[in-house]
């Protein structure tokens, strides 16, 4: 197992604020990691970061390409998205006034080709290329349960089912990271114990490393391997989750100090 | 009823001149909420690149049209670059007064590099009148109306059908979201600008042959008048632009058929007051809520 994501001395100020500091981790091929901790330590900015939404401050990320490793730091979103991160967000960010089909051929835009005058002509090769593009993301939306839905618009989707979309999008960009915030925000228990499974499932199809966000305890323990803690941001621990449980900073930092 | 049909032609070949500068307008809105006042002066500088190419250069008038459009497309593409892009993430008011600067520029280097005067524009197909059931038609209003409709299909296969296209809705529904699927988001608003800006081009060839004179102010009137084309129909709707144009062409004919000429511009800035009373959202457009 090699490392596919790293991360050293990771830090971002907003004006004297420190919202991330001095982060090192790492994230190997095929790994479920988890991110936790209590609000406000950073999870969320830490994300942003690695996936070029915002510039850190210092530190260094690195990412292992086709042709050795590539640094991301200053590397637009765009960039960084189509070296294979793919991301889902905290408040659901579909296109909402786009169909479910669109949304997912929108996230392949980086993955084929398609000359200008072809399609605007509507040369064979483009009918080709778009019956393709339209089939691999049908087969898609089929193993998510998604392909009754392929014409609708995207906001009139069910709360759960637009969570799952989301991250059919995010694969769709055929990643070799997806990062999920907070999957199972809003869920109730038996959508929790769905998304537990989707989660798996797209592990072992798809081969991708996933690090998630998440507040429910249950998911994280069950889901994760590896289990990194920030708590204001700096990290905490690191570790198991057998080893987390048991880890008296951890406890602190989520249920304050001890009598 | 033949005066009703005749009206009715006239108003549908300048309808789709208004059609084609309102697609402009509601595109650019729709990727980046900006009114691009600057629009009718691209416009103006299609008619004059007609104008030169066809008198100087003797371009017969589909080469004047087609470089036309291209050159318009540049045009559009170096002004979003130089004025509107390092405002991207200003408030929206600078980028509005930013495009009525650029618009002033426009008007004003063409009138000092060229002279304000009015020039008669090549008639580079020699008009031909048909009566057809005591209508009259002239090959150059077919030429407009077929031009304008192949046009407007182009485009809105462009947007359906094509990954720039798709592209172009995902940036305007989010644009954040976007650039995080892949999307590189200023290459995407740079095609925006040059097919509206390619559109706008097309029309201001397009009414030189039909109205048959150029200056470098002829932009500021039909801008506005394509602008409220755009918000009748819904502002950054496609096909709302399309049918807003149309509308308002017809409009104006049917205010100038009754004798009221000189009260054209004043019906259609009525029918905006009104519009923006009683539907502010236009025909097609979507009633957005602001978020508070």
């Amino acid at each position: 197992m090699s490392t596919l994501l790293k991360v050293e001395d990771l830090v971002k100020n907003f004006g004297g604020l420190t919202a991330v500091s001095d982060v090192t981790m790492q994230l190997n091929d095929d790994e479920l990691v988890a991110l936790i901790g209590p609000n406000g330590a950073g999870k969320t900015t830490l994300f942003n970061l690695l996936t070029g939404v915002i510039v850190p401050s210092s530190g260094s990320i690195t990412f292992r390409g086709p042709n050795g490793t590539i640094p991301l730091n200053g590397k637009k979103a765009y960039k960084i998205a189509n070296l294979g991160m793919a991301r889902t967000f905290q408040n659901i960010r579909l296109f909402k006034e786009l169909s479910v089909l669109d949304n997912v051929l929108i996230a392949m835009t980086a993955h084929y080709k398609e000359g200008f005058v072809q399609s605007v002509f509507r040369l064979p090769k483009f009918y080709r290329t778009e019956a393709q593009i339209r089939q691999e993301a049908i087969e898609l939306l089929k193993i998510f349960d998604l392909q009754d839905d392929v014409d609708k618009l995207a906001k009139n989707l069910p709360y759960g089912i637009q969570r799952r979309l989301e991250i059919v999008r995010g694969l769709a960009m055929k990643p070799k990271v997806l990062f999920l915030d907070e999957p199972a925000a809003g869920m109730n228990p038996e959508e929790t114990a769905d998304l537990t499974r989707l989660i798996r499932q797209i592990q072992r199809e798809f081969h991708i490393t996933v690090l998630l966000i998440e507040h429910d305890m249950s998911l994280v323990m069950n889901l994760a391997e590896r289990i990194y803690v920030l708590d204001h941001g700096s990290l905490l621990a690191e570790g198991t989750p057998a080893q987390i449980q048991q880890n008296p900073a951890v406890i602190k930092a989520y249920l304050g100090e001890e009598a | 009823m033949t005066t009703l049909l005749q009206q009715l032609i006239n108003g549908l070949s300048l309808g789709s001149i208004y059609a084609l500068l309102a697609l402009g307008y509601t595109m650019v809105y729709g990727i980046i909420k900006l009114i691009n006042f600057a629009h009718g002066d691209i416009y103006m500088l299609g008619a004059f690149w007609g104008y030169y190419t066809i008198n100087f250069w003797h371009f017969n008038f589909i080469f004047a049209l087609v470089s036309a459009m291209f050159v318009c497309a540049v045009a559009g593409v170096v002004i979003e670059y130089l004025a509107y892009r390092p405002l991207r993430h200003a408030p929206r008011i600078t980028a509005l007064i930013t495009a009525i600067g650029v618009s002033y520029f426009l008007e004003n280097i063409m009138s000092y590099l060229y002279g304000a005067d009015t020039r008669n524009f090549p008639q580079v197909i020699k008009q031909v009148n048909y009566t057809i059931f005591g209508v009259r038609i002239s090959n150059i209003q077919i030429l407009i109306l077929a031009t304008a409709c192949f046009l407007m299909i182009l485009l809105q296969l462009i947007i359906k059908k094509t990954k720039m296209g798709r592209a172009m809705r995902a940036v305007s529904v989010d644009a954040d979201a976007a650039e995080l699927v892949g999307i590189n988001i200023n290459r995407t608003i740079s095609f925006t600008f040059a097919l509206g800006s390619s559109m706008a081009g097309a029309a201001g060839v397009l009414i030189g042959l039909y109205y048959n004179s150029i200056d470098p102010l002829m932009g500021m009137t039909p801008g506005i008048k394509a602008f409220v084309a755009a918000v009748v129909g819904g502002i950054g709707s496609v096909p709302g632009a399309s049918l807003g144009g149309f509308l308002i062409g017809l409009l104006e004919t049917a205010v100038q058929s009754v004798g009221l000429s000189a009260y054209k511009d004043a019906a259609v800035y009525l029918v905006l007051i009104i519009i923006l009373l009683v539907l502010p959202a236009g025909i097609f457009g979507k009633n957005v809520k602001e978020k508070v």
